[in-house]
């Protein structure tokens, strides 16, 4: 079919003059409409998407972490896993390591410390540098004495310490840790909710 | 053909839109300085492309993301080559966003009236920068997710909706599935979708206002087409090449060639973006490390020690975001008589600042590659150079689990649970953990190739080869039985075992029946290593054996085959085996093994009650397993690697 067959393109009409209140009206319903439209599907995404801020986390059950004679009578810090089971969204997972905490022997007020190993400057694992009796985050190099108190670097506050109990299985002492973590980045130790 | 075009150009005014998108007025002549603007456009372009690729065979969820990029990278045709694009493309766009901006407001090209052009280019520059943060987690690897805790971990410290924001984030209170949908869909949704946005109304302005000359002008004034169009075209193939170079740069160096490396089905192995071991929360991470164009945010928080109370918030946050408004305030500033000079000092400083930041994070990392170890009276710098020692060997560990988390994907294959759980029951992988935590406060298992497992003051026999024909031929040389590598620092010193090794009545056996009882004696622990000559000296372990039983006088305290008798001494029958090491482990307590005449060794799985025991069954057997040299290995290294001493072991 020749170009010169197709029809006109259409072009917009000329500008109605506005009638007062009618013109006001059809504007504002427009709008109204228009934004409606819009918003409906946007806070069904929203409501979905901001569901994260009322799950809990399995934050706190006390857990059975290491027996007692596993650590060491100098008080040496060591690290151990710290298994059970969790949730991710959809998946139940059985017992894994969910975090790990450093043990110590202590003469009071308990038998036994239990530091969290996550930095509380932003979260990296600290470790155990055993020839130099510190810990050590690789991050952003903060160190910390065997008792948890910052040394040097950036951390706000020492290592969070978690609550232990030593609880006898029959066989021998057992060490139960209250497992957290907290916020970082801060001087106040907060449990994450 | 002619006729084609006129009809369509009536019904779309195609014509007269590529006219004004080539015919575009360049004053003063076509120049390189103009290309970046366009660099940028193609490194989108290929990031789009190649990002719809990746999509096409990537699944975000903790159980699946690695396991799906391990495949791209390992597995599937080409996706080396792929993924080496995308993961260097991104890279080659940071580095020439700055150079546009650079080039931006040297040229000044930021002023009146092109100021809101200059904020839709910063705001596309933060775009670019998102997509690289989220695109780093994706993969799911060590690496990534470490890097991207302390990244979100930041987002929490932003006054009082800081926790709500990082929850919204990280889809929960903690990392998992639903971080890697957000994650991704921010990846390969919101932010290219908000990219092309902003990117359609920064080309539109660009058009409205004109291309910005650079005075004095060179030359006649051109057109686009086709003298910048080809002026560009180079650039975008400069950066092509460049990317394309950094892909298969690793296997430059190979022995094989690169073209043949590229070839094989390994190629992934080699070349493309790296890919780490799959992300463990739970397995300490100590080269976590951001991209590198991060790397002076990084170092930067670092400076904020004396000031713990605010300095994340400071260091973190409110600087850059001051500087960021500095930027949104150039065109204004600008205005002023000196402020264009202000600007280009400004960026001037802040690219310095950028480059010396990130010139002392890399020192921080690796000046122990570089230099001498400082001595110990030079406390500061000896520390320093600890610190980097320290580093450097994490990405060295990091390396050896990403290759073998990538061994066991291949060999053992991924089960549905995840590639986390192959590492989780590698006894390759979780032998030397284990054993450092429960054994090594007395054993030792000094092999070389590990660095040695060397325990402070070792108190019991060293266990590297335990039960091969080396490590028995040490246990019955009168020499050596009484040293800290046998029973030197055990009650068994002076026991019936080394008194009897020592004696007369055993000195008198020639070294050829030593020999025999030894080959015997390990033949019962069917080690791995030793199954081939096991087999060979069939006969040489049959004489062993009639020597143990006979003349040697071994069955006069220990069990063997049908002779001796259990209770006074270790039994000899299946000496070694993984079955004896469980039991001994579990109690060594047990009349099978030292009964009351066990020294100091604990058991670790005493009675029928699991919550007692302080080995579960799975770590028990993993330790064994260890101990013995019984793990995957794949088929070509096992035959043709002498290195891996763990399965022949050699004297201790
Ligand atoms: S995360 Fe430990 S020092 Fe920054």
């Amino acid at each position: 079919m020749p170009a010169s067959q197709s029809p006109p393109l259409p072009s917009s009409p000329p500008p109605v003059a506005e009638d007062g209140r009618r013109g006001f009206f059809a504007q504002a319903s427009a709008v109204v409409i228009g934004g409606l439209l819009v918003v409906c599907p946007f806070l069904a995404g929203l409501s979905v998407f901001a569901d994260p801020l009322r799950r809990k986390s399995g934050n706190g059950q006390f857990l059975r972490v290491a027996r007692l004679d596993a650590l060491a009578e100098d008080g040496a810090p060591r690290r151990f896993p710290v298994v059970a089971d969790r949730r991710d969204a959809w998946t139940k997972y059985p017992p894994a390591p969910i975090g790990a905490v450093f043990l110590r022997r202590v003469k009071s007020p308990a038998q036994v410390e239990a530091f969290n190993v996550i930095c509380p400057h932003l979260g990296c694992s600290v470790s155990f540098n055993a020839p130099r009796d510190i810990f050590q985050c690789p991050c952003h190099t903060s160190a910390f004495d065997v008792e948890g108190q910052v040394l040097s670097g950036p951390s706000p506050r020492g290592l969070d310490t978690l609550e232990c109990e030593i609880r006898d299985n029959g066989s021998g002492s057992e060490i139960w840790v209250k497992f957290e973590n907290f916020h970082t980045g801060r001087t106040d130790k907060e449990p994450k909710a | 053909m002619k006729a084609l075009v006129r009809w369509l150009d009536h019904r779309t005014g195609i014509a007269g839109l590529l006219h004004a998108a080539l015919y575009e007025h360049v004053p003063g002549g076509a120049r390189w300085r103009y290309v970046w603007g366009s660099t940028l456009v193609f490194a989108f372009t290929v990031q789009a492309i190649t990002g719809m690729f990746l999509w096409m065979a990537y699944a975000p969820s903790s159980q699946t993301a690695w396991e799906s990029v391990y495949y791209i990278q390992h597995e599937m045709q080409g996706g080396w080559l792929l993924r080496g694009i995308h993961h260097f493309m991104a890279q080659a766009m940071v580095v020439l966003l700055a150079l546009h901006l650079m080039q931006v407001v040297i040229d000044g090209a930021y002023r009146a009236p092109r100021e809101v052009n200059f904020w839709l280019g910063l705001v596309l520059m933060q775009i670019v920068l998102a997509l690289s943060l989220t695109g780093y987690l994706l993969p799911w690897d060590q690496k990534g997710y470490w890097a991207t805790i302390v990244a979100t971990n930041i987002a929490s410290i932003v006054p009082v909706v800081g926790e709500q924001l990082q929850r919204l984030v990280v889809g929960g209170p903690e990392y998992g599935h639903h971080t890697l949908t957000r994650f991704f869909a921010l990846h390969a949704g919101v932010l290219p979708a908000s990219l092309v946005g902003f990117l359609v109304l920064h080309v539109a302005l660009f058009r409205r206002h004109g291309l910005h000359a650079k005075v004095p002008l060179r030359n006649r004034d051109g057109s686009f087409w086709p003298d910048q169009v080809l002026k560009d075209a180079v650039a975008c193939l400069a950066v092509l090449a460049v990317v394309l170079f950094l892909t298969l740069l690793p296997g430059l160096r190979s022995e094989q060639g690169i073209g043949a490396l590229v070839a094989s089905d390994r190629a992934g192995d080699v070349l493309g973006a790296e890919l780490g071991a799959p992300a463990d929360g739970a397995t300490p991470y100590s080269a976590a490390r951001p991209e590198w164009y991060f790397l002076f945010l990084f170092q930067f928080l670092k400076l904020f020690e004396s000031n713990p109370e605010t300095g994340e918030l400071i260091g973190g946050i409110i600087i850059p975001g001051a500087v960021m408004g500095l930027l949104f305030l150039m065109p204004l500033i600008g205005r002023w008589k000196l402020g264009h000079r202000f600007n280009i000092g400004m960026l001037a400083c802040l690219l310095v600042g950028v480059a010396l930041l990130t010139g002392q994070a890399v020192w921080a990392d690796r000046q122990s590659l570089w230099i001498k170890e400082p001595d110990a009276d030079q406390v500061r710098s000896h520390e320093k150079w600890n610190l980097s020692h320290d580093y450097v060997q994490a990405v060295e560990q990091a390396e050896a689990a990403a290759h073998r988390a990538v061994e066991l994907a291949r060999g053992v294959e991924i089960p549905p649970s995840g590639a986390l759980s192959l590492l989780r029951n590698d006894p390759k992988t979780r032998g030397p953990e284990l054993f450092e935590q429960n054994c090594a406060a007395c054993h030792s298992h000094t092999d070389p190739s590990l660095g040695g497992l060397v325990a402070k003051d070792p108190s019991a026999p060293d266990l590297f080869g335990f039960a091969s024909r080396a490590w028995i031929a040490g246990l019955l040389d009168p020499e050596r039985i009484a040293t800290i590598a046998y029973f030197g620092n055990t009650s068994h010193k002076d026991g019936d075992m080394v008194s009897f090794v020592q004696g007369d009545e055993f000195k008198g056996l020639d070294a050829k029946q030593r020999q025999e009882i030894a080959a015997a004696l390990s033949a019962e622990a069917k080690l791995p290593s030793q199954a081939a000559v096991d087999a060979k000296d069939i006969a040489m372990i049959a004489t062993g054996a009639e020597l143990i039983k006979g003349s040697a006088g071994c069955t006069n305290c220990h069990h063997f085959q049908e002779a001796g008798d259990l209770g006074s001494a270790p039994d000899l029958a299946g000496y070694g085996s993984g079955e004896w090491l469980i039991g001994m482990i579990s109690n060594p307590e047990h009349a099978r093994f030292y009964g009351d005449k066990n020294d100091r060794m604990p058991g670790f799985a005493v009675g029928d009650n699991p919550d007692q025991h302080r080995l579960t069954a799975q770590e028990l057997g993993l330790i064994v397993d260890w101990l013995r040299g019984e793990w995957y290995e794949p088929a070509e290294v096992a035959a043709g690697d002498e290195h891996s001493t763990s399965q022949t072991p050699a004297v201790p």
